[in-house]
């Protein structure tokens, strides 16, 4: 089976957060990156563990620049045979989904693996895109996937229950918690990643449909006021008329 | 620029260019640091209460664990099963495991005393059979030296070997105290003297060689999860080849890789500090009285802040020592030396730094988790907390792989042996100060810049050194060896004054590669770091001059004391609250 795992960064999830340019830019000064958990743990560990039992090849690929290759590595490190970067600007949603469509259309894959969202942006719409911009069936937020032939089946965690899903090979999945479990890259795996092949794509003609105006973070938490509890007519006056939600 | 041979920074200067500092870490250096961590937080915080309960197979499931990661082969070469990485990688990663408590100590107890005698002085056969395995973790290690009589005088241990008559056997009699992986470990390399030989020569026993027992695992006041037995000989059947390296070789071999020991405990007790700052961040920004988070208190901001100068001084006077060692090891294999042999050439040649930063290194822990306790107040004494776990897991560092006590005699007798055999010209330059000492002092400053003020009393710590040794060692002679609490002083000025001088060599190679700008806590790092060890360098030749001076002399060398350890006014608070303004913004250890 020819696999291929969309890979991007993004910041550990104990980085400070801040925005510069009045508001209009993400401040990477001193953010450390990983590797977006619902690609690494979920998307690329079923695609190496589907690897391991039917044969084949992973790839991943990443749309972005030069900066994104210390995690493309680990990657690699994790178990990818190799990898793509798309070396263009990852500006929105569908500049990403474009980048990768275009290469999958030269380079046929069997499925094409995401995470179900980045942990940064939420987007959730790169899997969705390139289906469409492929023209392939489309499975959201798979918790569960197996392949049988030429059939896969998948499993989607819904509101108080599961659905079960089958589709046709190719076809695009987005993964959710529950796909498989997390790897700890090895020394094998990190020392034969620094010489795995890492082909770098100059990109393709993108629309950016979206720009981002303003960042604003969540107002910090406010003090806890102490209500006496003789005394819920004040309750109701607090709730009323400061924080107006009744 | 030459590097620098051991122990010549007491005299030498060193050129930020030559040193390694942790900002210099490659990608794949990186990732293994990763890798170290996640199987940390995988595997090992989540269970440390079971392992500190000794639960039965526990322990060695997750050193399996870590071999099957290859985290037990990283510095092995790779013609023995191992990823062949050089030792700032090894260390690296000794570093980021150091922070996982007992298992630390029984990860660091297998690779390092249990695997690398055999690694150094293993012959052929021995190399093959043993380490691949090591390497892996199929087998598991420990390092039989100490008795109940034989602790820090590590040569007067009373095990014996004898030949059996058919010279097949050396037959081995005797009882080890405090055994690391006893428990569990299918080798045991032991010391013992055969028959009535003056040294200890070294074998390595396996476990299913028969008449070998174990006492019952000791109480302990910290490093719960680490087992630690007493281990009896009873004619235990060793094959006549499993004597390692020659007859009469132990004590060499056992000294060689306390060496390496050190350095790595230095290395361990870094990662131990660095989880126990995050821990304290983390609780200072969180935990609130009389209205505000504690972290908004200049008391805890102290705190916070000396946590990180401390570590922060660890963490380069460790790489730029492992550099050192490194490139020792690059140039002896250049030399022609195969690679176990230039290994032990170069961490011989920086043996005092070894002792150095094994000392520093668990002092540092010490205060950074005693620290912690007192930041988390009532939840640092509670078994429930975090970091009670951390205080006492840290007590150790100061007692194993030689007291600290052992070490600062070892600091000074290793010099002076340098200097006896014409390696160390100590004499020269002591001359040069006593020439200064009598000269009017020259007040002309040819640079001004942020850190030059430091740059100069660096140079003048040097001189207040070789000033009070070179008087201690003339005047007391052979002497001296009974003056230990000269000799602990002189240390005390000696470890203050490499560490000192890592922390100026990582903050101007930090400013010449990015300017200034983006490294003003390290600045204040350095300039806190280096004006407190100016009054604690100042302090310990005044205990020492005070002890073996009188009269002119005295008056003489207390001035010049005065003149090198002299250095401008800083606001120390207000770099303190920098510092620790920054660690609680990113909430944690960032330099
Ligand atoms: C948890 C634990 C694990 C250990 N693991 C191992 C292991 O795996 N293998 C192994 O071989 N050993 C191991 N040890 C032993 C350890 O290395 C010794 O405890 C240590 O070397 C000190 O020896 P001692 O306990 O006999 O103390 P002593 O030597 O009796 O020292 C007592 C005190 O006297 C001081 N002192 C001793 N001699 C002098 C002197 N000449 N001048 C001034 N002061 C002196 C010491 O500094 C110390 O303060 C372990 C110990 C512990 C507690």
């Amino acid at each position: 089976m020819k696999l291929l795992v969309c890979i991007s960064k993004a910041p550990d999830t104990t980085s400070k957060i801040s925005f510069t340019e009045n508001n209009t830019k993400f401040n990477e000064a001193g953010v450390q990156y990983i590797i977006n958990p619902y690609d690494e743990w979920y998307a690329l560990v079923r695609a190496l563990e589907l690897k391991e039992t039917l044969g084949g090849t992973v790839t991943t690929i990443t749309v972005g620049k030069a900066d994104n290759e210390p995690t493309i590595r680990k990657a690699l490190a994790i178990g990818a045979d190799d990898a793509v970067r798309i070396d263009a600007e990852a500006s929105d949603a569908l500049a990403v989904a474009k980048q990768i469509a275009d290469y999958v259309k030269n380079n046929s894959y069997d499925i094409i693996f995401c995470g179900k969202e980045t942990i940064d942006y939420n987007g959730s719409q790169v899997g969705g895109m390139i289906a469409e911009l492929l023209d392939l069936s489309y499975v959201s937020l798979a918790s569960k996937l197996e392949v049988n032939g030429n059939t896969a089946t998948l499993e989607r965690d819904i509101q108080g229950g599961k659905e079960v899903v089958e589709t046709n090979i190719p076809f695009v999945v987005s993964c959710a918690k529950g796909m498989a479990e997390a790897r700890i890259p090895n020394m094998r795996g990190i020392m034969a990643a620094r010489t795995k092949p890492l082909q770098v794509l100059p990109g393709s003609e993108a629309p950016k449909l979206t720009e981002i105006v303003a960042y604003s973070l969540l107002p910090e938490k406010a003090g806890c006021k102490f209500i006496d509890a003789e005394n819920p007519g004040e309750l109701f006056q607090l709730l009323h008329n400061e924080a107006k939600v009744i | 620029m030459k590097a620098l041979k051991g122990g010549e920074f007491l005299i030498k200067k060193t050129l930020p260019e030559q040193v390694f500092i942790p900002e210099e870490f490659d990608e794949e250096q990186k990732m293994i640091a990763e890798t170290c961590q996640s199987f940390l937080e995988q595997e090992v915080f989540p269970n440390l209460d079971r392992i500190d309960a000794l639960e039965e197979g526990l322990m060695p499931s997750l050193l399996d664990k870590a071999g099957e990661l290859g985290l037990l082969g990283i510095s092995i070469p790779e013609e023995y099963g191992g990823f062949g990485k050089d030792f700032i990688t090894g260390m690296l990663a000794n570093e980021k495991l150091g922070a996982g408590h007992s298992f630390a100590v029984a990860q660091a107890a297998h690779n390092g005393i249990g695997t690398l005698p055999i690694l150094y002085f293993g012959n052929e056969e021995q190399k093959k059979k043993y380490i691949p395995k090591l390497a892996s973790g199929a087998l598991k290690a420990s390092y039989c030296l100490t008795e109940p009589g034989a602790g820090s005088d590590a040569n007067s241990g009373k095990t014996k070997a004898t030949l059996s008559s058919d010279g097949k056997h050396w037959i081995l009699n005797g009882q080890k105290m405090w055994i690391t992986n006893a428990g569990f470990a299918d080798i045991f390399t032991v010391f013992a003297k055969i028959d009535n030989d003056e040294n200890l020569s070294a074998f390595i026993v396996e476990k299913s060689y028969g008449g070998i027992e174990l006492n019952p695992e000791e109480k302990k006041m910290g490093i719960k999860g680490s087992s630690t037995r007493q281990v009896f000989f009873t004619n235990c059947q060793i094959p006549v080849e499993n004597l390692l390296g020659q007859r009469q070789e132990g004590f060499k071999i056992a000294l060689y890789i306390l060496n390496i020991g050190r350095i790595k405990l230095a290395g361990a007790a870094l990662g131990g500090a660095k989880e126990a700052i995050n821990q304290s961040i983390k609780y200072a920004v969180e935990r609130e009285q009389f209205g505000r988070i504690i972290g908004k208190y200049g008391a805890i901001k102290y705190k916070l802040a000396e946590q990180a100068i401390r570590t922060f001084a660890l963490d380069s006077a460790l790489y730029r020592c492992s550099s050192s060692v490194q490139n020792a090891i690059k140039e002896e294999i250049e030399n022609g030396k195969n690679k176990q042999e230039a290994s032990l050439t170069g961490i011989k040649e920086y043996a005092v730094e070894a002792a150095i930063l094994k000392i520093f290194g668990s002092e540092v822990l010490d205060y950074v988790v005693d620290e912690a306790v007192q930041i988390y107040g009532g939840m640092g004494y509670s078994a429930e907390g975090p970091v009670e776990r951390a205080y006492r897991d840290s007590r150790i560092n100061r007692i194993f792989e030689g007291t600290n006590e052992i070490n600062r005699m070892l600091i000074v007798d290793m010099l002076l042996k340098k200097a006896m055999k014409g390696e160390l010209d100590l004499l020269t330059p002591a001359m040069a100060v006593t020439k200064e000492l009598m000269s009017i002092p020259d007040f002309s400053s040819t640079e001004n810049t942020t850190l030059s003020e430091e740059k100069k009393v660096l140079a003048n710590f040097k001189k207040a050194i070789l000033m009070t040794a070179g008087a201690a060692a003339q005047k007391l002679m052979a002497n001296l060896a009974k003056e230990q609490e000269i000799i602990m002083n002189i240390s005390d000025m000696i470890i203050d004054l490499y560490v000192s001088e890592s922390v100026l060599l990582r903050t101007e190679k930090l400013i010449a590669k990015n300017g200034e700008q983006a490294y003003q806590e390290q600045i204040a790092i350095a300039k806190v770091f280096i004006y407190d060890a100016a009054d604690r360098i100042a302090k310990a030749g005044k205990d020492a001059i005070n002890s073996f001076a009188e009269g002119d002399e005295q008056r003489m060398m207390l001035m010049g004391l005065k003149r090198f350890t002299k250095i401008n006014s800083i606001n120390a608070k207000e770099y303190r609250r920098s510092i620790s303004d920054k660690l609680m913004q990113n909430t944690k250890f960032c330099f």
